[in-house]
């Protein structure tokens, strides 16, 4: 009755149970629905009369037309993104059903792989009809931006992802306690990624903490684009080194927080 | 030859029974200052079920956590179906499943719907099938399609079961399975562990508070107080020994502390 293969490698049936698990508790809940529309929606259009008012008033926006509102879009990204990954993860630490999935056939790997593929999904739910909404109300069309878009897409996902997984693995060694930095750690991010601004406006020794990070490159590059009509294929590779290292470490974090919550048993309380 | 070469030369509990379902060696487990699991060491042999017995904080449900690899020994070894834990658990767990009231199944999803999931996760073939099987056996058929958290306790406790046979595994481990239920629905739950036993020669390892239930299902006991081993044996020759009619007996003489006395008494 058992697949023989169970123990071989990472399986593709598991992931998929676990994106299926997770689709019929999204498709079982309208509020979960809404609410990835909801704040997708009221960043766009407060951000979008925003830029409108501005344009009106200061020559430099009125040439740099859509770097805020791009931002905001950019932003939204990385930050559902990693929402999108880790409110899976909570969902079972809400359900006390971790215990039932480590003591399942199903790897960590897999279990991680299966929280990315949700994050997208998620992404996609929320993200989709803001770029509709930023189209139709500011005529903000964030798929013009072309190929670019793509490395932009890519590079602010995986930073999502790294972060993701280190603050679920920080839950699952600390328990529910640690809820808020899924919430919250993001925000930390946002001031040294420069999303509304250069990196230049930074003091000099903030600059290099804001190198290193993989998202600066992305809104640096995405001004760039705008307002210099210019790709910089040096920024996005840039990221992409960075956001190597970042998903390494944040995976080794992971499994190290995991067998700190085996030897700690938090796995069994889950709770505070 | 000194002390220490002797132990190390001495075969372990898993050399002694390399066919054993599970072999616990030497186990100590150490939150902190607590030991919640002190040296111990059992042998269950395949198609046994044992009950595991001790009050509040015997050490138990650590037992177990340990025994499915969800909590890691300080120190000691675990051998579950010739494989050694958590080391080797990708080649276990595929046959093995539990139930605890330590975790749940998500409760917005219907039954039929975290059946189907949990099924995939151990790659059950003729998955819908096994599902039909098991609403069928454990009588889930008139809730299969309600949403778990809709369910009351007896319900769930029924579907948690159906979880945990969902790949027919060849090891159960149970953890207090009939707690909150009422008489009927726990004699119920009982009377299937039995069958399932029989039918697939399974082993079951079962956490309880409820002496009647050992004494009904389980050829073997093991009492643990402290986090150590304070008898093991069948249920006939415990009461014996202790000179008690009934397991609930003995177990008040064990938290009680009156083990020498009744020992002696019976002697």
């Amino acid at each position: 009755m058992i697949n023989s293969s169970l123990h071989r490698g990472i399986s593709v049936h598991r992931i998929g149970a676990m994106i299926l698990r997770y689709w019929y508790l999204l498709m079982s809940s309208w509020p979960r629905l809404l609410e990835l529309l909801y704040w997708p929606a009221l960043q766009v259009i407060t951000w979008g009369f925003l830029q409108l008012y501005i344009a009106e008033n200061a020559n430099f926006f009125a040439r740099a037309g859509g770097t805020l509102i791009g931002a905001v879009i950019l932003w939204d990204i990385l930050f559902r993104g990693q929402l999108g990954f880790s409110i899976s993860f909570l969902e079972e630490m809400w359900a006390r059903n971790i215990g039932n999935l480590m003591m399942s056939p199903l790897k960590p790997i897999e279990f991680l792989l299966s929280l990315m593929v949700m994050s997208l999904i998620r992404l996609a739910i929320g993200i989709v009809p803001m770029t509709l909404l930023a189209l139709f109300l500011f005529h903000f069309n964030v798929y013009a931006l072309g190929l670019p878009l793509i490395a932009f897409f890519c590079n602010l996902i995986f930073t999502s992802w790294s972060v993701g997984i280190f603050v679920s693995g920080l839950v699952l060694r600390n328990g529910l306690g640690a809820e808020s930095i899924v919430w919250t750690l993001m925000f930390a991010i946002l001031p040294l990624a420069c999303v509304y601004y250069p990196v230049s406006v930074l003091p000099a020794f903030l600059q290099y903490v804001a190198w290193a990070l993989p998202p600066t490159y992305v809104f640096e590059g995405m001004r760039a684009l705008l307002i210099e009509q210019t790709f910089r294929t040096d920024l996005m590779l840039g990221a992409l080194a960075l956001n190597a290292a970042l998903l390494v470490a944040s995976f080794a974090a992971f499994l190290a927080l995991l067998r700190s919550a085996k030897r700690n048993g938090s796995l069994l309380s889950g709770g505070e | 030859m000194t002390e220490n070469d002797k132990a190390s030369s001495r075969p372990t509990v898993a050399e002694r029974s390399p066919s054993a379902a599970i072999t616990v060696d030497h186990l100590v487990k150490l939150y902190k200052q607590t030991r919640a699991v002190d040296d111990i060491s059992f042998s269950l042999p395949r198609g046994s079920i044992t009950g595991l017995l001790g009050g509040n904080g015997a050490g138990k449900t650590t037992t177990i956590a340990m025994i499915m690899g969800l909590v890691l020994p300080t120190s000691g070894r675990v051998q579950v179906l010739s494989h050694r834990m958590p080391e080797e658990s990708a080649a276990v767990l595929g046959r093995m499943n539990f139930e605890s009231p330590y975790v749940d199944m998500p409760m917005r999803l219907t039954v039929r719907q975290n059946l189907t999931v949990f099924g995939k996760l151990y790659a059950v073939k003729h998955l819908a099938g096994r599902i039909a099987e098991l609403a069928e056996d454990l009588d889930l058929a008139d809730f299969i399609d309600r949403a778990n958290g809709k369910l009351s306790a007896g319900q769930k406790t029924r579907v948690a079961l159906a979880k945990a046979l969902i790949n027919r595994p060849e090891l159960l481990l149970l953890d207090e399975p009939t707690a909150s239920l009422d008489p009927d629905t726990a004699d119920w739950v009982r009377a299937h562990l039995e069958r399932y036993r029989k039918e697939n020669n399974a082993t079951i390892l079962l956490a309880s508070h409820n002496m009647l239930e050992v004494e009904r299902l389980c050829d073997r006991v093991i009492i643990m107080k402290r986090g150590r081993i304070e008898d093991d044996d069948t249920p006939e020759a415990i009461m014996a020994r202790y000179n008690r009619t009934t397991l609930e007996e003995v177990f008040l003489d064990v938290a009680r502390g009156r083990v020498n006395g009744a020992k002696e008494a019976a002697r």
